[in-house]
C-alpha cells in the first residue's frame, strides 16, 4: 500500500514539474499564438543560472543554505525572464506576421543552440553537474513511505507558483491586460494596453517559472544536465495540448496526467508484461497521449475563445 | 627599368622559397595519417576526449622520436555514441585512402554497426573502448582487433567478487542499448552460476531522467546490490536518486561508469563505495603508467585521460609499431596486427586471438574512496578500515 502512496507522491512531484512548463506553452500560445520550442532550453538555461549562482554565493563564504536557495532562485528566475523577453522582442515578435510554422521552427534552432552553448561553454559543461541540495532533508517514514521534507516543500512551492500565475492572470491589472491581449491584440492596443509590454512580460513570467521548474528538477533530483530540457519541453508541449493548449487548468490536468501516465507505465507494464522494461514508460504515455488527443482534438478542457489563458 | 627589376626580384624570391621547400620536404618524413574516433560530444564524451588525448600524445612522443620513419598525423572524428553518426564517420575515414588505420569507438552499440564498414572497405581498426563481445566474437573480420576485454570477463570477475563479499540479492538496471543488455545478459549469468539471486532487472531508456518509480520498486525487493549496466550521465542520476529515496543498497557499476565525471556529478560523499570494474592490468601500477600520466599531464590537455585513455594509447601505439615496421600499406598493417602477441604495452601484455580480441589476463576492480576511484586492493575497503553498504 506505501509502495502505491511513493508512486503517487512520486507522480505529484513529477505532474508538477510538467505542469509548469505546460502552463508556460499556453501562456505564449495565449498570448500569441506562437508555440516557443525553447521552453524547455529555456528551463535548463534558467537552472544553470541556478546552479552558477550557487556556487557564486559559496565562493562568498556564505554557507547559510537559505541565502544560496534566494540566490538560486533571483537569479534563475531573473536570467530566464530577461532572456524570455529578448526572445519574444527579437525573435517572435519579428516574426509574429510570418507563418507559424516559421516562429516554431526558429524557437526549435534557438533550444539547439541555447543546448549546445550551454554544453560548449559552461565549465564541462557536457558531464552531468550536482545541484546542491539547499532544502532540510530530513524525512517522515508511514510505513514504507519516505515523505521527505525537500520534497514536501517542492511540491507546496510548484502549487503555490501555480496559485500565484493564477491569482496573477486572473485579479491583476497586468493580467487583465495579458487577457485583453489574448482575446484580441488590436482591439487591446486600441484600449491603450502597450502591447509589446505586455507580450515581453508574458514571455518573461513563463520563462520565469520554467526556470522555477528547472531549480525545482535540480533540487529534487540533485543532478541537472545540458541535456534535460529537451525531454521536459516535448512532454511540457505535450501536456499542454493534452489538456487543451490556452487553458491554464488544461495545461495543469495535462501536467499531471502525463506524469500518471508515465509512473502507471514504468509500474504497471513490467508487472504485467514481464518481457516490457520500464523503459517503455514514454511509449506507453505518448501512446495514450495520442490515442486520447484523437478523441479529443482539443485537448481535454476545450479552448473556449472568451476564456484564454 | 625599375619595373623589370621588381619582376626579376620577385622571380629570385620565388625560385628561393621554392627551393627551400623542395628542400624542406625532401629532408621531411613522409606523412602517414591515422583515424582516432569516439564520443567527443554528448553525454560521454568526457571518456571520448580522454581517449582522443591519449591517441594523440601517443602520436607525438611517437613524432618526437628521432628514429621513427614516419611523421604520423592524428585524424579524429566524432561518432556521438550515436550509431548512425558513427557508421556515416567510420565511411568517412574508411573511404579516405590516404589513412591507414584507426583507433575507432568507445560506445559499444557504435563499434557494432562500424565493423562491417572497415571490412568492406579494408581498413585495419582497433577498438579501444567498446566492450561487447560480438563486435569481435560477432564476425570474422580480420580488419577488426580490441585491445580492451569484453564484458564477458568484466561481468564474470564482478559476479564473482561480490559474492565473495558476501552479497547475495542483486536489482539490476540497466539500458536497453547493446551495451547495457549485454551487460545485464553477462552478469545476470554468472550471479546465478555463483549462487546469487537476481530481484528484479529494469531496462531503462538511455536518456531517462526519472527512476523514482524504478528505485521505489527496488527500495520494496530489499536487494543487497543495485547493479548498473550502463554509461556515466544515467549512472549519475540513479545513483542520486537512490539516496534520495533513501536505498541503502551497495552501488555496483561497470566499466562505463568508472570516470572521474562520475564522481563530480554525484558528489563525493554520495559516490563513496561505488565499485567499477575494469578489463586490464592497472595502468597505475605498470612502470609505463607512470611515464603516460607525466607525458599526458606536460601536454597539458584540458581534459583527464579517464579510464579508456590508456587503451586508446595503446591502440595508436600497436598501429605506429605496425607502420614503422611495414610501411604505410593497410593490407600489410592488417596483417601485422593480426599477428600481435605478448607485447609490451601501457596496459599490460597484448596478444590478439583468433578473433583479434585482446586475450586479457586481468579485470582491474575500482572503487570510490574520498573522491577517486582507487584499485580495491589499495584501498581502505580492502583492508577492512572502511566497509561497504549493506555488509
Amino acid at each position: 500500500m506505501s509502495e502505491i502512496g511513493q508512486y503517487v507522491f512520486n507522480g505529484l512531484m513529477l505532474g508538477m514539474i510538467y505542469a509548469m512548463v505546460a502552463v508556460g506553452f499556453t501562456l505564449f500560445f495565449g498570448v500569441l499564438d506562437v508555440i516557443k520550442f525553447s521552453h524547455g532550453d529555456t528551463l535548463m538555461v534558467g537552472a544553470f543560472a541556478g546552479l552558477t549562482a550557487s556556487t557564486g554565493v559559496l565562493m562568498l563564504d556564505i554557507s547559510s543554505p537559505w541565502i544560496r536557495l534566494l540566490a538560486v532562485v533571483l537569479s534563475a528566475v531573473c536570467v530566464t525572464g530577461l532572456l524570455g523577453a529578448a526572445i519574444a522582442k527579437f525573435l517572435i515578435l519579428p516574426l509574429h506576421k510570418a507563418p507559424p510554422l516559421n516562429t516554431l521552427l526558429a524557437t526549435l534552432m534557438l533550444g539547439t543552440v541555447m543546448r549546445e552553448s550551454v554544453r560548449l561553454f559552461y565549465p564541462d559543461g557536457s558531464n552531468s553537474k550536482p545541484f546542491p541540495s539547499l532544502l532540510p532533508t530530513g524525512s517522515v517514514d508511514i510505513g514504507t513511505l519516505a515523505l521527505r521534507a525537500d520534497n514536501v516543500i517542492l511540491l507546496i512551492s510548484g502549487l503555490a507558483i501555480i496559485a500565484g500565475v493564477h491569482f496573477l492572470i486572473t485579479r491583476t491589472r497586468l493580467g487583465m491586460a495579458i487577457r485583453a491581449v489574448a482575446q484580441d491584440g488590436e482591439t487591446a492596443r486600441l484600449m491603450g494596453i502597450n502591447f509589446e509590454a505586455v507580450v515581453l512580460l508574458t514571455f518573461a513570467l513563463g520563462s520565469g517559472m520554467a526556470a522555477l521548474a528547472g531549480v525545482m528538477n535540480g533540487l529534487y533530483y540533485n543532478e541537472i544536465n545540458f541535456n534535460v530540457g529537451l525531454l521536459l519541453g516535448v512532454i511540457g508541449f505535450s501536456a499542454a495540448i493534452l489538456g487543451g493548449l490556452g487553458n491554464i487548468y488544461g495545461a495543469i490536468l495535462g501536467g499531471f496526467l502525463f506524469a500518471a501516465l508515465q509512473v502507471l507505465g514504468s509500474a504497471l507494464l513490467p508487472a504485467l508484461i514481464p518481457n516490457i522494461p520500464s523503459a517503455y514508460k514514454d511509449v506507453f504515455a505518448f501512446a495514450v497521449v495520442i490515442i486520447l488527443m484523437a478523441w479529443k482534438p482539443t485537448g481535454l478542457i476545450a479552448e473556449k475563445s472568451s476564456e484564454r489563458v | 627599368m625599375s619595373k623589370t627589376n621588381t619582376v626579376l626580384k620577385a622571380a629570385v624570391v620565388c625560385a628561393a622559397v621554392g627551393m627551400s621547400l623542395l628542400s624542406m620536404t625532401a629532408s621531411a618524413k613522409d606523412v602517414v595519417k591515422i583515424a582516432f574516433v569516439g564520443p567527443l560530444t554528448g553525454g560521454v564524451s568526457s571518456i571520448g576526449l580522454g581517449g582522443r588525448n591519449s591517441a594523440d600524445l601517443a602520436v607525438r612522443l611517437r613524432n618526437a622520436d628521432p628514429k621513427a620513419k614516419y611523421t604520423y598525423q592524428l585524424v579524429t572524428q566524432d561518432d556521438e555514441c550515436r550509431p548512425n553518426v558513427g557508421v556515416q564517420v567510420a565511411t568517412k575515414i574508411a573511404a579516405d585512402k590516404s589513412i591507414v588505420a584507426g583507433v575507432t569507438h568507445f560506445c559499444s552499440a557504435v563499434a557494432m554497426g562500424t565493423v562491417g564498414v572497415y571490412n568492406r572497405f579494408g581498413l585495419p581498426v582497433i577498438v579501444w573502448g567498446a566492450v561487447l563481445p560480438e563486435i569481435t566474437y560477432g564476425n570474422d573480420f580480420k580488419e577488426v582487433h580490441r585491445v580492451n576485454g569484453t564484458m564477458i570477463n568484466q561481468s564474470e570477475v564482478a559476479a564473482k567478487f561480490m559474492i565473495s563479499k558476501g552479497y547475495k540479492k542483486w536489482a539490476i538496471i540497466h539500458d536497453t542499448t547493446d551495451y547495457g543488455k549485454g551487460h545485464n545478459k553477462y552478469f545476470s549469468e554468472f550471479v546465478k552460476k555463483n549462487g546469487g539471486t537476481v530481484l528484479s532487472t529494469f531496462g531503462v531508456t538511455a536518456d531517462q531522467q526519472d527512476f523514482t518509480t524504478e528505485l521505489t520498486k527496488i527500495r520494496e525487493l530489499k536487494p543487497d546490490v543495485v547493479y548498473f549496466g550502463g554509461l556515466t550521465p544515467l549512472g549519475v542520476r540513479i545513483r542520486t536518486q537512490m539516496e534520495k529515496l533513501g536505498i541503502k543498497a551497495q552501488f555496483e557499476g561497470t566499466s562505463g561508469i568508472k570516470s572521474d565525471a562520475y564522481i563530480q556529478g554525484v558528489g563525493e560523499k554520495v559516490a563513496e563505495g561505488s565499485l567499477s570494474f575494469i578489463e586490464g592490468a592497472p595502468w597505475e601500477k605498470i612502470p609505463g603508467g607512470l611515464f603516460f600520466t607525466a607525458k599526458y599531464q606536460l601536454q597539458k590537455y584540458s581534459e583527464p585521460p579517464e579510464a579508456y585513455g590508456p587503451f586508446a594509447f595503446a591502440a595508436a601505439n600497436l598501429i605506429m609499431d605496425a607502420v614503422e615496421k611495414v610501411g604505410p600499406d593497410r593490407k600489410k598493417v592488417r596483417d601485422v596486427l593480426n599477428q600481435t602477441k605478448d607485447v609490451d604495452t601501457l596496459i599490460g601484455k597484448v596478444t590478439f586471438d583468433d578473433h583479434r580480441q585482446n586475450i586479457v589476463p586481468l579485470v582491474t576492480k575500482y572503487v570510490v574512496e574520498d573522491g577517486k576511484w582507487v584499485i580495491w586492493e589499495d584501498s581502505s575497503y580492502a583492508t577492512g578500515k572502511r566497509k561497504l553498504s549493506g555488509l
